[in-house]
């Protein structure tokens, strides 16, 4: 893993530059939602400044103040509630499994897509400094968390230029699959 | 809840919760092994980054006693029962009692929930749940072998035609397929063959307990299969979809052919504590 690119939030117009498999360790606040989030925030406006900001797909364990689990949850789960933040100014999300082609197209020429590791909470929560709360009655699971990265380790999944990592991958599977044919 | 009252249960419930405890912290060292080889050898370097996350994660999550993934599973349990221990329901008691006991000690996610009101149990059991499946043998220990939504939502069960012996990896390869990285690959895949429409599951499940470094040519043959996919650690792509292939198999009858595929995300987690007495 060479050219490792630190970058800190608020993001700017540099995650344009950004290609699908670029290594990116990155540092400053970020916001956790999941379902019930996006719709609160459809429906109620962003609790935070969305300019810059950066999306994490994660359902965090938090006791007594502190990020103590916090990996990534499936993504594709906010494929058709995630268009609303780009037009906000979010410039990326993180999560697992990549997300569906809408998505890919709203990233186009304005954020990317981050890829962290699914499963790995206990480093995950290594790199994390809980910083705050909103929609804290939503649950523990539910709610947003503003949380301090230090340099979180992930890989762009979709750039902001259509490049999919995730949909070439499906399309390779589908091609060596179909060989059974019929046999 | 009533906590047990003889020895042989308290102990029990001890070895439950050590065994639960050991298990979401660290992984078996045969499973590790797999995944260090499968580091080294990975040519992708997308998958190489996911692999080194994965190993810092294994080895953080050692350091500061935490669980690896922060879905610790369902308890699935299997007790080995030795000759001279009645089988008697304060066993599933105890166990049930050990449960308990780790979910607000260790702590785990209560993740246990009733299946159609979806209320929430909030100490990890129900009906029927620790899942206990009690084996024969010389010592008294049980295994916990937590399992995770994520990969177990992607497992299948087919009753393939007597005739279908040679689609047995079709169809393993295509329940991968059809999993991409939603189970969190690189992937190790228990497989039941043959028994009862119900036994083919369970037999896939406790395939997952066998050493994962031992293969037969046959299982050697489908993981080879399985990885040519290439859909590699989380979807990314990569040489290894699938570190291990376990089977087990079962007489069945003449007219049937069970099969099923028992899905695992790379935190292939189980522990086993013999039980002191």
């Amino acid at each position: 893993m060479s050219g490792v690119i630190s970058l800190k939030t608020p993001l700017s117009e540099e995650v344009l530059k950004l290609k699908a498999g670029d290594h990116v360790e990155l540092s400053g606040v970020v916001y956790t939602a999941r379902d019930e989030a996006h719709l609160r925030m459809q429906n109620e406006g962003i609790p935070f400044d969305p300019k810059g900001a950066v999306i994490y797909h994660c359902g965090p364990v938090i006791h007594d103040n502190r990020v103590i689990a916090a990996g990534p949850t499936t993504s594709a789960r906010m494929n058709e509630i995630s268009g609303f933040l780009f037009d906000k100014g979010v410039r990326a999300l993180i999560g697992k499994g990549g997300m569906g082609n809408t998505i890919r197209d709203q990233l186009k020429g304005r954020a990317v897509y981050f890829a962290f590791t699914g499963g790995c909470a206990a480093l995950a929560s290594s790199h994390m400094t809980l910083k705050g709360v909103y929609f804290e009655d939503l649950g523990m699971a539910e709610a947003i968390w503003a949380i301090e990265l230090n340099r979180l380790p992930l890989v762009v999944g979709i750039d902001a230029q259509g490049n999919d990592i995730f949909d070439a991958v499906r399309k390779k599977s589908e091609r060596e699959f179909a060989q059974y044919g019929n046999r | 809840m009533k906590t047990p009252d003889n020895p042989l249960d308290r102990a029990l419930a001890d070895a439950t919760f050590e065994a639960y405890k050991s298990a979401v912290i660290r992984l078996p060292p045969d499973v590790l092994r797999a995944i260090e080889r499968a580091s080294v050898a990975e040519t992708n370097p997308v998958a190489r980054g996911e692999y080194a996350n994965i190993l810092k994660n294994i080895s953080v999550a050692e350091e500061l006693a935490v669980p690896l993934c922060q879905d610790t599973g369902v308890p699935v349990i299997y007790l080995t029962v030795p000759p001279d221990v009645p089988l008697t329901a304060g066993l599933y008691d105890a166990i049930a009692d050990g449960v308990r006991r780790a979910t607000r000690e260790i702590p785990i996610r209560p993740n246990v929930v009733d299946p159609i009101s979806r209320h929430n149990s909030n100490d990890n059991t129900g009906a029927g749940m620790p899942a206990i499946h009690i084996r024969p043998g010389n010592r008294l220990a049980v295994t916990v072998l937590p399992k995770g939504a994520g990969a177990e939502n992607m497992s299948r069960v087919a009753m393939l035609l007597p005739s279908q012996v040679g689609q047995i990896e079709k169809f393993v390869v295509e329940t991968v397929h059809l999993a991409g990285g939603r189970p969190c690959p690189p992937l190790f895949l228990g497989v039941g063959i043959g028994g009862t429409f119900d036994g083919a599951a369970a037999m896939a499940k406790e395939a997952l307990l066998e050493p994962v470094d031992e293969m037969t040519e046959y299982e050697r043959g489908i993981l080879a299969a399985v990885n040519k996919l290439g859909i590699g650690p989380m979807g990314l792509g990569g040489d290894f979809t699938a570190l291990a292939v376990k089977i087990k198999t079962a007489g069945c009858h003449t007219a049937s052919l069970p099969v099923a595929v028992n899905v695992q995300c790379w935190a292939n987690r189980h522990a086993t504590v013999e039980v002191k007495r």
